[in-house]
């Protein structure tokens, strides 16, 4: 969360070390450090980020099963069949990734602008209150909405009961349950950019467009909205792609036709154990994800997807 | 708006000035309201699991209200499930040693990419950046096929390793983030007055970031105790209390979910409002 805030380095002088009457082993000495202070860390991800990325993707081109092995045979038929398999779910949950960021735009943009603008001396307070969620469980939290939305549960029974509502009306199983699960629990992750994208613009333009006879309407359609749309943009690559992914949502506050592709993928690994398959369909949502992030930073003319994605 | 207009040169001729009413106050309170009813939405969910954790339901089924009771909070019932006092310990056997972990090697990283320039700095930026866009399924997935591919029996190891993977690129971030705001010549003034790389380190350097290392802390603990999707694939034989809620999705919480949940919510509280003081009084 915090890393939304965060900067993109402004490149600072270059080792800033003070010159000092130093010998050769010294001098060697300084230029280790940094390799050392980085070695411990990039160790740890290389050899459990990086390497088992390759695993998997070196697994998604095999045959076999756990009890007798895997053998690597370039087996490209795991890709071809587990994607023409389950393509519905795999469009599914795009379309579910599109509509909730759509969604979490439109909530978060109103909030953050009126915690930026308006939000005075409290606005630590605001984005506190905003971030609380984060303080229980992800899946303890989309229980809870299990539960408050449940068919005889604390809000529609006495609807139900007052007659307001059929008696087999259900929120839960339904996709506007799956949606909302996913736009709630993601919408901290919008808002946070947005605001500092706001926050960042300069009063100094806005007052300028007022001088030039814009109304507020202009204003803020002329100059705001631009410039807040680069933590527009960091809002969807933050959230686009783990809301996509998802399975908690679909589980919890789904039915049998609100399966996402994560609910494919975390079966076919945990309970039918087909790794070969299981890991291709990952990877290959993975490479989707990746693509379309890519793309759409593209046809938004920024050339760094990671110093968007930093804010 | 007044600093630009009378900035202007004065050969410009004076243009008649818009009489501006005051803002219009509806549409200010109209998004008060709305930021508000936004933040009621997010809390719902916390609010009614708070509320149901003192609820007098007899067992374990907690569907209706019943009144108001402390029961669930005695020892005697929170420990009713042994498999449920096993997963809520090992969340935090997990959370305390990759809590440790991510943040002593994110900072050294963060330190490392926001003090120094060194060969292969593009290449760690852009894996870190990889560890925290990656899907949580995909790195799960992947950790799942190296470990079985390598025939590593999973486990709390496993958990730990990967927590302390997907955790440490955030501490390193922040750490990075700090570090770079800092002003290199309070370091370099405190080598000129004598004092050695490691005394600079610990009464320098180490005060100046303590913030966001303290900041990076506690999202990789919030990141830890709240993980399920990661910690399912590389989990083994064990449960942790996110994955003992989601296996009884299906069957409703019973009340002692909602008492953990709410003690954890108040520890988080707590945390944060250590890491708020911290940092207020390194802003003073």
């Amino acid at each position: 969360m915090t890393v939304v805030t965060d900067r993109p380095a402004p490149v600072s002088s270059p080792t800033p070390e003070p010159a000092r009457r130093s010998g050769l082993l010294d001098r060697m000495r300084m230029r280790a450090v940094p390799y050392l202070l980085a070695l411990p860390g990039s160790l740890w991800l290389v050899v459990f980020f990086v390497a088992p990325m390759i695993a998997m993707i070196s697994l998604s081109l095999t045959q076999g099963d756990i009890g007798a092995g895997f053998q690597q045979t370039f087996h490209w038929q795991n890709y071809t069949h587990s994607i023409s398999t389950y393509h519905v779910q795999f469009v599914r949950s795009l379309e579910y990734g599109l509509i909730s960021t759509v969604l979490q735009i439109a909530i978060a943009y109103p909030v953050s602008y009126w915690i930026a603008f308006r939000g005075g001396s409290r606005k630590t307070f605001y984005l506190f209150l905003l971030l609380l969620p984060f303080f229980v469980s992800f899946v303890l939290r989309t229980q809870s909405w299990n539960f408050m939305l449940a068919d005889n549960g604390i809000i529609l029974g006495p609807l139900k009961n007052a007659g307001l509502l059929a008696q087999n009306f259900h929120v839960l199983a339904t996709t506007p349950a799956v949606i909302g699960g996913l736009t709630y629990n993601y919408l901290p992750f919008m808002v946070l950019p947005i605001y500092v994208a706001l926050e960042r613009v300069d009063p100094r333009l806005i007052e300028a467009s007022y001088d030039l006879y814009a109304s507020k309407v202009r204003a803020f359609t002329r100059v705001i909205f631009p410039l807040s749309l680069p933590g527009i943009f960091a809002g969807v690559v933050i959230t686009f792609v783990p809301v996509s992914a998802d399975y908690v949502n679909a589980y919890i506050l789904g039915g049998p036709k609100n399966t996402m592709i994560g609910n494919v993928i975390q079966n076919n690994y945990l309970v039918n154990q087909q790794y070969p398959e299981a890991s291709a369909l990952s990877f290959a949502l993975m490479a989707v994800l990746l693509i379309g992030l890519f793309g759409y930073a593209k046809a938004l003319g920024t050339e760094d997807v990671l110093e968007a994605a930093a804010g | 708006m007044t600093t630009i207009s009378q900035t202007l040169p004065a050969t410009r001729p004076e243009r008649p000035q818009k009489v501006r009413k005051p803002r219009t106050r509806f549409g200010d309170k109209l998004l008060y309201s709305y930021t508000w009813l936004v933040i009621l939405w997010l809390m719902a969910p916390i609010a009614v699991m708070i509320l149901f954790s003192f609820n007098n339901t007899p067992g374990r089924y907690n569907t209706t209200w019943r009144g108001f009771t402390l029961k669930w909070y005695s020892t005697s019932k929170l420990g009713e499930f042994s498999d449920l006092t096993t997963a809520v310990k090992a969340s935090l056997e997990i959370v305390v040693v990759a809590t440790i972990g991510s943040v002593l090697l994110g900072t050294l990283i963060g330190l490392a990419l926001g003090k120094y320039r060194f060969r292969g700095q593009a290449v760690l930026n852009l894996v870190l950046f990889a560890c925290i866009a990656a899907p949580e399924i995909v790195m799960g997935a992947s950790l799942l096929s190296f470990f079985t591919q390598l025939g590593v029996a999973r486990g709390m190891m496993t958990i730990i390793i990967a927590h302390i993977m997907f955790s440490l690129s955030f501490v390193a971030v922040i750490v990075r983030a700090r570090v770079l705001t800092l002003d290199p010549s309070i370091e370099e003034a405190a080598k000129d007055l004598g004092a050695s790389a490691f005394t600079t380190f610990r009464r320098v350097t180490l005060p100046m970031i303590f913030p966001a290392v303290l900041s990076g802390g506690l999202l990789a603990f919030v990141l830890s105790i709240d993980d399920f999707v990661v910690t399912n694939f590389t989990a083994g034989g064990v449960t942790t209390f996110p994955m003992w809620i989601f296996g009884t999705a299906k069957l409703g919480m019973p009340p002692q979910v909602n008492v953990i949940g709410t003690l954890i919510f108040l520890g988080g509280l707590v945390l944060a409002a250590i890491n708020l003081m911290a940092s207020r009084r390194q802003n003073r």
